[in-house]
């Protein structure tokens, strides 16, 4: 034995001993890795932080306004501002005219005052004309720049970061004053559409369940040939592209589709009903296309419970469906949590299948952050509600760890 | 070491016979099982268990050991035949209408209950509930020496306290009888040995039934009362171990438990009851004659190898085979040694140790053997 060798004294120093004996295979195996982390690092974790940033990212009033901001500094929020305010927002206007910016702001401007979007773009043509007295020319082109909301506003769009995109994906808003309150009755939608995608999701998530179960308990049992053959087509849909999926739904939920036609056929109804764009309906596709995912973790933590457990239970007393419910079932536990959170999860960001099988009152949250996106233009509230759908599912997530303890979740 | 073994022999002996006079308990009549409807995996089972007997299902992998065992536990119907439970029928009973203790292979616990609830178990079926419950817990739990772990989940358990576990869950609700599937299997091996003696005497002071299924041979002539070797879904012989091992009925007892020498060997005629038979190269070899026995054809010799001794002298009433040793193992209490004596297969020996003899590979040496110790069997 070499005298320098760390013994049982030395505890601290073996540690160290072994974790540098270990070093280069712990090296080895994250080099191995490296790519995959930098894949994700470009496609996902950039893009998330963007996300979080555009949600609170606040530049149209700072770099159209820079002068008539620095001069609100000094404007203490009572009464209209005074002309050195109303100055620096002429220069700033008629630079925003020549460059053609002005729109940018009005827009800005709009959600927070509604109708401010015209006077912006009115006072931004007129800025190259008016005359100082700016203050007393402003108001006369229109009262509005009289008003201190308009420039309290101002003066707080013109802070770097805005926490309003954020509220308002929380219907709430924040009044000239700073106070959050509410939003007006007939703007507050997105709770109502987060609370329809948490309850479709669950629905969705529930309905996998009951019908996946049962499938996977006999996928299970069954003996090795049938089971392959089961397992193939419960992976077949997985291999169709989900655009063609939902497709399949509306040809097969449409007034003259397949469904409608067996349901006249079978008597069980007199007339064509209306299946597609109803909750009905994006429900149905949902499940449907989310069964492979609730089925797959379920069948693989039944697999490994030998059948001695249930022939155990008989034997020990208990009648079938007692061994049933007493001994298999709670250990397939995990795996319906498993199976149950990813349908949730995936659910919850459901977009397509709403949009092409679903009703106008059937739309997730999803749908709108790409109407954000795509018509309206406002990536600020799109990357807000993305934020609040990502919080709430990381949310629930971390509740149901807590709850159900990570022991009791088996994924792979 | 001969007078040992005897003494043992008799009293064991002494102990079946006790045992021969209780009523049968569990009874197979011509039980026939196949699984694919082409082969018989258990072919005409007839068998009875007496009451208060343990008796051990012993034989290779697919010999219907376990087949006949899951049968009697109500997992598995037979094809034909019937199964007699204290002389009901029982073969259109569900295994939780036996009120068989039954401890599986890998012992089934299950995982998402503690200790004391496994235990528990079969008695929330038998309507005993509350401080009744909690006292028979706590005396299975002790008479496994597991008094103290009732609060962990099998899983915190080594493979021999999960066994125990499985033992006390099986008797627990006092069953009459207990059947075991390899229980021991993933012990190792001086855990296996001391948790046959214990199982040993758990059922001899309970007074249960037991029927122990095991491929391990040292395992049933140490545990058993009596033995049902299995081989191609058939019992080939059924006694106590002694019989068993002194007089084997045919090859495959022969082969199967403990080792064995079997020489082919020609029967040339009868003396007195005694085969006197022929090997290959001439020598002539006596043993005793089975009432079976024809007076002349081929047949096998058994021998055992510790009934092989080295003598010089000529020893009355003694088999010689003479040859040269071929391999030579020292192995602390005797030699073993294989003797190539012009037979198909060299003689395999056990000599004591303490006779000290000055072997080496190669050497011509003369092996005796008394004619009782040899056994004949068809060929």
């Amino acid at each position: 034995m070499t005298p320098d060798l760390p013994t049982r004294s030395q505890p601290a120093g073996l540690d160290r001993a072994v974790r540098k004996a270990n070093r280069p295979a712990s090296r080895a195996s994250f080099s191995l890795a490296i790519p995959l982390l930098l894949f994700l690092l470009v496609t996902f974790v950039v893009p998330i932080v963007s996300l979080f940033a555009k949600a609170v990212d606040n530049p149209e009033t700072r770099s159209v306004l820079p002068a008539t901001v620095a001069a609100l500094d000094a404007w203490p929020g009572a009464g209209a501002p005074d002309e050195a305010v109303f100055a620096a927002f002429a220069r700033d206007l008629a630079r925003a005219a020549s460059g053609r910016t002005a729109a940018g702001l009005g827009k800005r401007l709009n959600y927070e005052i509604p109708g401010m979007r015209s006077r912006v773009i009115t006072a931004a043509r007129s800025a190259g004309v008016v005359q100082a007295p700016f203050k007393a020319a402003f108001i006369k082109l229109d009262p509005v720049w009289g008003d201190p909301i308009v420039w309290a506003t101002i003066k707080r769009d013109g802070r770097r970061l805005t926490p309003s995109y954020l509220l308002a994906a929380a219907d709430l808003r924040q009044t000239a004053d700073g106070a959050i309150v509410p939003a007006p009755a007939d703007q507050r939608i997105f709770l109502g559409i987060l609370g329809r995608t948490l309850f479709i999701a669950g629905l969705v998530t529930v309905l996998t369940l009951v019908l996946g179960y049962p499938v996977a308990y006999a996928l299970a049992l069954a003996p090795p040939l049938l089971a392959s053959v089961m397992m193939l087509c419960i992976l077949l849909p997985l291999w169709t592209s989900l655009l063609v999926r939902t497709t399949a739904w509306v040809v097969l939920l449409q007034t003259n589709g397949v469904v409608n036609d067996v349901i006249l056929a079978l008597g069980l109804s007199s007339e064509r009903l209306q299946l597609i764009f109803t909750r009905f309906g994006t429900v149905a596709a949902m499940t449907h296309i989310q069964l492979p995912f609730t089925i797959l973790p379920i069948a693989s933590v039944m697999r490994t419970i030998p059948a001695a457990h249930m022939r155990a239970a008989r034997s020990l007393g208990a009648p079938p469906a007692a061994a049933f419910w007493q001994v298999y079932a709670p250990q397939t536990l995990p795996g319906v949590m498993a199976g149950g959170l990813i349908t949730f999860i995936l659910s919850l960001g459901y977009y397509i299948t709403p949009a092409l099988v679903g009703g106008p009152n059937d739309q997730m949250i999803s749908n709108f952050i790409s109407i954000y996106i795509n018509s309206e233009l406002n990536w600020g509230l799109a990357s807000a509600l993305g934020v609040v759908l990502l919080v709430v599912t990381l949310g629930i997530y971390g509740v149901f760890l807590r709850v159900v303890g990570a022991d009791k979740l088996r994924l792979g | 070491m001969s007078a040992v073994a005897s003494a043992s022999f008799r009293v064991r002996v002494g102990d079946a016979d006790a045992i021969m006079d209780a009523t049968s308990f569990v009874r197979f009549e011509g039980v026939r099982k196949s699984y694919d409807g082409k082969q018989f995996v258990v072919d005409d089972l007839n068998l009875a268990v007496r009451k208060g007997e343990f008796l051990t299902m012993l034989g290779p992998s697919g010999s219907g050991k376990t087949t006949s065992l899951m049968m009697l536990g109500g997992f598995e119907a037979p094809t034909f035949g019937h199964i007699f439970l204290d002389d009901e029928p029982v073969e259109r009973l569900p295994p939780e209408k036996r009120n068989i203790g039954f401890v599986f292979q890998n012992y089934a616990l299950f995982p998402h209950m503690t200790v004391a609830e496994n235990v528990a178990f079969p008695l929330r079926y038998r309507g005993i509930k509350g401080r009744a419950a909690a006292g028979r817990i706590a005396k299975a739990l002790a008479m496994v020496h597991l008094g103290h772990l009732g609060e962990r989940k099998p899983s915190q358990l080594s493979g021999g306290q999960q066994q125990r576990v499985a033992l006390a869950r099986a008797l627990v609700f006092d069953p009459t009888l207990v059947l075991m599937d390899e229980p021991l299997g993933a012990l190792d091996k001086q855990l296996r040995e001391h948790m046959q003696v214990e199982i040993k005497q758990l059922q001899r002071m309970l007074g249960i039934t037991m029927v122990y299924v095991t491929h391990d041979q040292g395992e049933a002539l140490t545990m058993s009362d009596r033995i049902a070797v299995f081989n191609d879904g058939r019992i080939q012989q059924l006694a106590t171990p002694e019989v068993l091992y002194e007089q084997p009925a045919n090859r495959f007892v022969a082969g199967f438990i403990g080792e064995n020498n079997l020489i082919p060997a020609h029967v040339t005629r009868i003396e007195n009851g005694t085969a006197v038979m022929a090997l290959g190269d001439g020598t002539i070899l006596r043993a005793p004659a089975a009432t079976a026995t024809r007076s002349s054809g081929a047949s096998t010799l058994a021998i055992r190898p510790e009934r092989f001794f080295v003598d010089t002298g000529d020893t009355p009433e003694t088999n010689r085979l003479s040859g040269t040793v071929s391999e030579l193992f020292y192995l602390g209490d005797h030699l073993r040694i294989a003797v190539d004596v012009g037979a198909e297969k060299p003689i395999v020996a056990r000599i004591p140790a303490l006779q000290r003899l000055p072997l080496a590979c190669g050497d011509t040496i003369a092996l005796r053997c008394h004619v009782h110790d040899c056994r004949l069997l068809e060929a």
